[in-house]
C-alpha cells in the first residue's frame, strides 16, 4: 500500500513539468518528423502525404548545401578557437596576475550581454571606411574593406563575433575545473623539474578532458542555436554566404511560410546534433578515464 | 608553502615567460573589452565623435534621451521584466517538484522519464520553432508574453541541476522533519529547498541572463509593442534607423544591456560562481 502511495506521489510531483516538457519538446520533435513527410498546407488545401519528396528537394537544394557548409565551417573554426582561448583565459585568470579582477570581467562580459545588442556594436566595427577596423587599417595604409558585404569575408567576420561571445563563457567551466586540481600535483611536478609547458601538456590538459567533453558538446549546440547576430549583421547575406542552418529554418518557415520544408530542415539539424553529441561522447570519453 | 617556494625558485629563471603571459592576458582582455569601451564612447558623446577619437569631446546624455523617445523602450523593459519573472517563477516551481520526485521517490518509469528530461538538453525548444509556433497558434497564444515563456518553463537543465543538489541532502534531515509531522510537500519546502539555496541562486542568475538575452523565439512569437521584449524591440528599432545615427543606436544598445551589465558589475563574483556551479554539476 505505502509503495503505491509513493508511486502516486512521484507521478503527481512530475506531472506539471512533464506536461509542459512533452507539449513543447517531445511532441513537437515527433511532429516535426511527421510533418517532414507531408506538404505544406496552403489556404484551403490541407497537407497531403508526399513521402520523401521534401527530402529529395533538400538533396537538390543548393541553398541548403551552402548553408550546411557555412555552418560546418563555422563550427569547425569557432569551436576549437574558442576552446583554446577559453583554456588560455582560465589559466591566466587562475594564476597570479596583476588586475586579475578586471581581466576576468573583460573575458566574461560578452556572456551576460545580449548577442543581438553586441552584434550592433560589432556591425559598427565592420562598417566600411568609418568602422574601427578600417580606421585602424587606414593608419597602416590599408584600403577600405566591405567586411559584411564580401562573400569571401562575411562568414569569417561573423565567426569572430561568435568566438568573442563564447570563449569567456567556456572559460568559466575550465576555471572551475582548474580549481579542483590538487596543488600536490604541481608540487610533485616541480620536484621532478617539469617545465610549465610539460606540466600543462601532461597533467593539466588531460585532467581537463571531462570539461572539454562538456564544453565541446555545449559548443556544438551553440554553433547551431545561436544565430542572433546573423539577424543584425547580415541577414544571411550576401547571397546566403553567412546564413546558418537555424537562420535558414527561420527564413523558410517565417518568411517563405514553407513549414513542411522547414520541418524537414529541422529533422536534419536534430539528426546532425544527435550524431555529433553521441560521437563526441564516445571519442572524448575514451580519453577521459585512462588515468 | 613548500610549493610556493619551489615555484618561486623556478620562477626566477622563467620570469620572462611570466611577463609574456601577463602581456597576453592583458592584450586579450583589452580586445575583449573593446566593443564595450567603444559603445560607451559613442553613446556618451555627440554624434560627430562616433568615428573620431578626441579625448576632449564633450560628454552628453542626449543620445539616450533620443533613443528613449524614439521607441517605446519603457514598455519593452516592462515586457522583459514580466517575461523573465514569469519564466523564473515557473521554472523554480515546476523544476523543484520534478527534481524532488526524481531525487527521492521510487516509481515505475522514473529512469525513462529522467532520460526524456535530459534529452531536452539536446533537442531544445530553441530549435523546434516551427512546431512550437503552430502549437501557440492552436492555443491562441501568439503575441502573448506567456507564449514566449511557456516552452522554457519545464527546463531539463533546471530539473537536472536541482535533482543533483537534492540527492546530496542527508536522509536523516528528512526523517527528522517527518517525525515532526511534515508531509511530502512540507519536507520538500522545509528541508530540501532551503538547503539548495546556492543552486537556486546560480540557476536563477543563469536563467535570467539567458532569457533577458533571448531573441529568436520572442521575435517569432510576438508582433506588437505590448509583448515585445527589449531584444526584439532593439532589433526593430535599429533596423528602422539603419545607418542613420550610430550614436543613438549604440545608446539604445547599451540601454537594453544596461540592467544586466550593472547587475553583473555589482555581483561579478556571484555571476561567475553561479555559472561555474551550474556548469560543473
Amino acid at each position: 500500500m505505502t509503495r503505491r502511495i509513493e508511486w502516486i506521489h512521484g507521478w503527481l510531483l512530475l506531472t506539471p513539468a512533464l506536461v509542459l516538457l512533452f507539449a513543447f519538446t517531445h511532441v513537437p520533435a515527433v511532429k516535426t518528423i511527421i510533418d517532414s513527410f507531408f506538404s505544406t498546407p496552403r489556404g484551403a488545401r490541407p497537407a497531403t502525404f508526399v513521402g520523401t519528396a521534401n527530402y529529395e528537394f533538400l538533396l537538390n537544394d543548393a541553398t541548403f548545401w551552402r548553408v550546411l557548409e557555412n555552418n560546418a565551417l563555422y563550427a569547425l573554426v569557432t569551436i576549437p578557437v574558442s576552446i583554446a582561448l577559453a583554456i588560455a583565459m582560465a589559466l591566466w585568470v587562475d594564476g597570479k596576475l596583476k588586475g586579475r579582477g578586471f581581466v576576468r570581467m573583460a573575458y566574461f562580459a560578452p556572456t551576460v550581454l545580449p548577442l543581438i545588442a553586441t552584434a550592433n556594436i560589432w556591425m559598427f566595427f565592420y562598417t566600411p571606411g568609418f568602422g574601427l577596423i578600417d580606421q585602424v587599417r587606414a593608419l597602416f595604409g590599408g584600403a577600405q574593406v566591405n567586411w559584411l558585404g564580401d562573400p569571401q569575408l562575411v562568414l569569417g567576420a561573423v565567426m569572430v563575433v561568435a568566438i568573442w561571445k563564447e570563449a569567456g563563457f567556456f572559460m568559466i567551466f575550465y576555471l572551475a575545473a582548474l580549481q579542483s586540481i590538487p596543488p600536490s600535483l604541481r608540487e610533485a611536478a616541480a620536484i621532478e623539474g617539469a617545465s610549465r609547458w610539460t606540466f600543462f601538456r601532461r597533467v593539466t590538459f588531460p585532467l581537463l578532458m571531462p570539461t572539454t567533453l562538456f564544453v565541446s558538446i555545449n559548443a556544438v549546440i551553440n554553433a547551431v542555436r545561436l544565430v542572433d547576430h546573423i539577424f543584425v549583421m547580415t541577414e544571411g547575406g550576401p547571397d546566403n554566404h553567412s546564413s546558418l542552418l537555424l537562420y535558414y529554418i527561420y527564413e523558410t518557415a517565417f518568411k517563405f511560410w514553407d513549414t513542411a520544408y522547414a520541418s524537414t530542415l529541422t529533422v536534419v539539424v536534430l539528426a546532425i546534433l544527435s550524431v555529433l553529441a553521441i560521437g563526441q561522447f564516445h571519442l572524448i570519453d575514451r580519453r577521459v578515464h585512462y588515468r | 608553502m613548500t610549493a610556493r617556494s619551489l615555484s618561486a625558485g623556478i620562477g626566477r629563471s622563467v620570469d620572462y615567460d611570466r611577463l609574456l603571459n601577463s602581456l597576453g592576458a592583458w592584450a586579450l582582455a583589452l580586445i575583449w573589452f573593446l566593443p564595450l569601451i567603444y559603445a560607451l564612447w559613442t553613446a556618451f558623446h555627440p554624434g560627430e565623435f562616433a568615428t573620431r577619437f578626441d579625448p576632449l569631446a564633450p560628454l552628453t546624455l542626449d543620445n539616450f534621451a533620443r533613443a528613449w523617445e524614439a521607441a517605446p523602450f519603457a514598455r519593452y523593459f516592462l515586457n522583459t521584466v514580466l517575461l523573465v519573472t514569469f519564466i523564473l517563477v515557473g521554472q523554480f516551481v515546476l523544476c523543484t517538484l520534478a527534481a524532488y520526485a526524481f531525487a527521492r521517490y521510487r516509481f515505475p518509469g522514473s529512469s525513462i522519464l529522467f532520460t526524456l528530461v535530459l534529452l531536452q538538453l539536446l533537442v531544445m525548444p530553441d530549435i523546434l520553432i516551427v512546431e512550437n509556433y503552430a502549437t501557440m497558434r492552436m492555443l491562441g497564444l501568439v503575441d502573448t508574453i506567456a507564449a514566449i515563456g511557456l516552452p522554457y518553463i519545464a527546463s531539463g537543465f533546471g530539473i537536472f541541476l536541482l535533482r543533483q543538489t537534492f540527492m546530496t541532502v542527508p536522509k536523516e534531515l528528512e526523517e527528522a522533519a517527518r517525525v515532526e509531522g511534515a508531509g511530502p510537500l512540507g519536507v520538500m519546502l522545509k528541508v530540501y529547498v532551503p538547503l539548495a539555496k546556492p543552486t537556486y541562486l546560480a540557476y536563477g542568475l543563469v536563467s535570467v541572463s539567458h532569457h533577458w538575452n533571448n531573441f529568436l523565439w520572442p521575435l517569432i512569437v510576438t508582433n506588437s509593442v505590448e509583448t515585445r521584449p527589449v531584444t526584439v524591440g532593439l532589433s526593430v528599432f535599429s533596423a528602422v534607423d539603419q545607418g542613420i545615427d550610430w550614436s543613438i543606436i549604440t545608446a539604445a544598445t547599451l540601454m537594453t544591456s544596461g540592467p544586466l551589465l550593472i547587475a553583473f558589475l555589482l555581483f561579478q563574483r556571484q555571476f561567475v560562481q553561479s555559472f561555474m556551479r551550474a556548469g560543473i554539476k
